[in-house]
């Protein structure tokens, strides 16, 4: 096993994923010649060529629409959005066509295509360089949302996503690109979409989040074991459609349950996590749900004070986690 | 030299009965070690010590009923120049109140005995495991119990101090339970504490107290089946309510009653006391526990009246929301035995009452009337009497009046409002 960065283990997959499958394709601004704003698809035009590796216009509705359009004739484009936030004007393309083509044609058409993009702060991008957007995209049966949280995730994951039969989101940070090293699996490596992973174990309080926040929900639990609590965290991984069935398991255990997310804080992603345990679990909370959020301003903002004030960080996890353990 | 008062065990309490002092005038007691037994109406409970100290005078007997606020014993707090006449409002406040003689500039926040909600979880712990929340010692923030406390509790057992001091000085349980023997393999152990405590001492001491007699009679249901069914659904209909059989014996009793008062009264060593008002009380269990609220001058409601009573006060009792007053009064039970399909069936009395009525489930049974073989609704009637104030005579003419007015319904020209 290689120890790869987060960024490297993405590439990988791509790598793995177009040499054993011709139908695998890869388009996006700059993604050939430049090999990708962050590199990562560095190598792939050189390796696959010019009919594989394309480089498109500066028209996310046009890459999503030429991804959806491909995948429904059987091909498996992997188009990048280069920042998140720049998927907006693509987004009739994922949430009326991609999301919606087997429904419509009673599985007549598919749409086995993913849909990358780097998101998330605390990179000094300012507001259109630092956004979390997956709360758009989590309430539309027909997708699924994938984030991953460490190297060998975003690896397995992403091989998963290209193998699906349907449209997956596949949500990078971009803070973790090169910030997180981990042991990754060489060749063929799949994890499973639609299952949330323990990442620590623990009997105090019980931490569900995903994306970077894991690493430092992390960081955080290491902290807090010298408290004399021990953090349970539960990762996501797959954001739509969710992993209730863990959820429950993870809430019950501890009976006291810390949401974390980078998102604006109001209608994110946990406030649906937060009503699955509200209402699952009930007899087992010994504590109120508590959670921990971007604030509800428009965006991440440059000054680094404020950056830092928006941006979540271990330091915060941790004494959001001491309060619920000492609750 | 400080007095500690009765302390206010729960909303609606008003008194408390010492049921039994665990520490002697002289004895020296730590801060929250037990100092004696408070039986109340709904719970009994210990009562911990707020001080360090020697107790000097113990000013309310065993067995004596005194209300909240009363002054129980006096402590010599530890460190002398103890003068504050503590008012003991209540005991959680009490322990922070009055902490120590000196003034309190730091927040009385922090540890012990804060906070009593308890979040769902160790509610639903509490009740699996039939656990006294007294005995639990809080962790959490403002001193708030936490599922760990629970589960710490539920491994180690109580924390050794209380358990020792109430062994020592309570040794009558032990001898009064010959149950388990050796050969049997045990499974879980249930502690007997709150309120299957209360229900197991009144038990033991109706028992073992009254001459329990015990008679039955069969009475023919059929017409008052007939009347009920004519109008039920609609009832339910309207009031919003179910108009149960149950409700026209506690009727058919309350207006008997009335024609022979000896029934409804209590026994008191010398005295008997017959009853003005007509309270019935009806036995109502939730799983593990038994309740008894009362219905309050039954004799004055219309049937009506009663199936709504007997439904308010059976749901109070299902969702744990009775209150002491929903209890407290009861002149006379009448048990709904037959709800549970029982036929036959021998009621304790609920002391003081000198009489139980089981009302059985109604069966379909053939009959002879006259010479003719009917298929008619039968229901026996259990009474059990006190036969100290009781005898056969008027317990057999007052079931006889209930068994008559129970047939003597009529489907046809009785209203049921």
């Amino acid at each position: 096993m290689a120890k790869l960065s987060y960024l490297d283990a993405i590439r990988d997959a791509l790598f793995v994923a177009m040499e054993q499958d011709d139908d695998v394709f890869v388009l996006g601004e700059d993604v050939g010649k430049k090999g990708g704003v962050f590199k990562v698809t560095e190598g792939l035009q050189e390796k696959f060529g010019e009919m594989r590796v394309l480089d498109t216009p500066l028209a996310e509705s046009n890459i999503v629409g030429t991804s959806v359009g491909a995948a429904m004739m059987g091909k498996r484009p992997v188009a990048e959005i280069q920042f998140a936030e720049y998927i907006l004007p693509a987004v009739n393309q994922i949430l009326n066509e991609a999301a919606k083509v087997r429904y419509r044609s009673d599985n007549d058409w598919n749409a086995p295509m993913v849909i990358r993009a780097p998101f998330g702060g605390g990179i000094h991008g300012a507001l259109y360089h630092s956004q979390s957007i997956e709360s758009i995209f989590v309430s539309t049966p027909g997708l699924k949302v994938v984030v991953p949280s460490t190297p060998a995730d975003a690896k397995g994951l992403l091989m998963a996503a290209i193998k699906d039969n349907d449209p997956v989101l596949f949500f990078e940070h971009k803070k973790a690109y090169r910030l997180l090293k981990g042991e990754v699996p060489e060749g063929d490596y799949t994890i499973p979409l639609g299952k949330a992973d323990v990442k620590r174990e623990g009997d105090d309080i019980t931490v569900i989040t995903y994306g970077l926040c894991v690493n430092y929900a992390i960081q955080a639990a290491e902290q807090l074991a010298n408290d004399g609590y021990q953090a349970e965290i539960l990762d996501l991984r797959t954001l739509y459609p969710l992993d209730k069935e863990a959820i429950i398991k993870a809430a019950s255990k501890t009976g006291k349950v810390l949401l974390i997310t980078e998102d604006n804080l109001e209608g994110s992603l946990i406030s649906e996590v937060s009503a699955i345990i509200g209402e699952n679990c009930l007899y087992d909370l010994d504590a109120p749900i508590m959670r921990l959020a971007g604030p509800d301003v428009p965006s991440m903002p440059y000054a680094p004070p404020m950056e830092d004030y928006f941006m979540m960080n271990p330091e915060k996890i941790y004494n959001k986690m001491l309060e619920l353990s000492e609750y | 030299m400080t007095e500690i008062t009765m302390p206010k065990l729960g909303e609606s309490v008003t008194e408390g009965t010492i049921e039994n002092w665990l520490v002697k005038v002289g004895d020296h007691v730590s801060e929250y070690d037990p100092i004696c037994e408070v039986n109340t109406a709904k719970v009994t409970a210990e009562v911990p010590s707020v001080h360090d100290g020697v107790i000097t005078e113990i000013l309310v007997e065993e067995g004596k009923t005194v209300e909240v606020g009363v002054p129980i014993y006096k402590i010599e707090v530890d460190g002398g120049a103890a003068e504050p006449e503590v008012k003991e409002e209540e005991v959680e406040t009490a322990a922070v109140k009055d902490d120590e003689p000196v003034k309190q500039n730091k927040p009385a926040v922090k540890k012990q005995s804060g906070d009593r909600r308890l979040s769902p979880v160790v509610m639903r712990l509490i009740g699996e495991h039939n656990i006294n929340i007294d005995e639990l010692h809080g962790t959490g923030f403002n001193g708030r119990i936490t599922k760990k406390d629970v589960e710490k509790y539920l491994a180690d057992g109580p924390s050794e101090q209380p358990a020792q001091k109430a062994a020592a000085s309570t040794p009558a349980p032990e001898k009064a339970a010959p149950a388990a023997t050796a050969s049997v393999k045990s499974g879980e152990s249930i502690k007997v504490s709150g309120v299957r405590k209360e229900i197991a001492r009144r038990m033991v001491q109706s028992s073992t107290e009254i001459p329990h007699a015990w008679l039955m009679m069969e009475v023919d249901a059929t017409n008052m089946v007939n009347l009920r069914n004519k109008h039920k659904a609609r009832f339910k209909e309207q009031e919003g309510y179910n108009l149960t059989f149950f409700s026209f014996f506690v009727k058919a009793v309350s207006e008997v009653l009335k024609d022979y008062p000896i029934l409804n009264s209590s026994w008191d060593d010398d005295t008997i006391t017959v009853h003005d008002d007509i309270n019935l009380s009806i036995a109502v269990a939730n799983e593990d526990k038994l309740f008894v609220p009362v219905i309050k001058n039954a004799d004055e409601r219309s049937l009506t009246g009663i199936a709504k009573s007997i439904s308010t006060l059976a749901n109070k009792a299902r969702s744990n929301k009775l209150t002491g007053d929903d209890m407290a009064g009861g002149t006379f039970t009448v048990n709904n035995t037959g709800a549970f399909g029982s036929v036959q069936s021998m009621g304790i009395i609920n002391q003081p009452q000198v009489a139980i009525l089981q009302v059985e489930s109604i069966v379909r049974k053939p009959v002879f009337i006259g010479d003719m073989l009917a298929s008619r609704h039968m229901v026996n009637l259990c009474l059990s009497i006190d036969h100290r104030v009781l005898d056969g005579l008027v317990a057999g003419q007052f079931l006889k009046a209930v068994k008559e007015k129970i047939e003597n319904l009529d489907p046809d020209a009785d209203s049921v409002y």
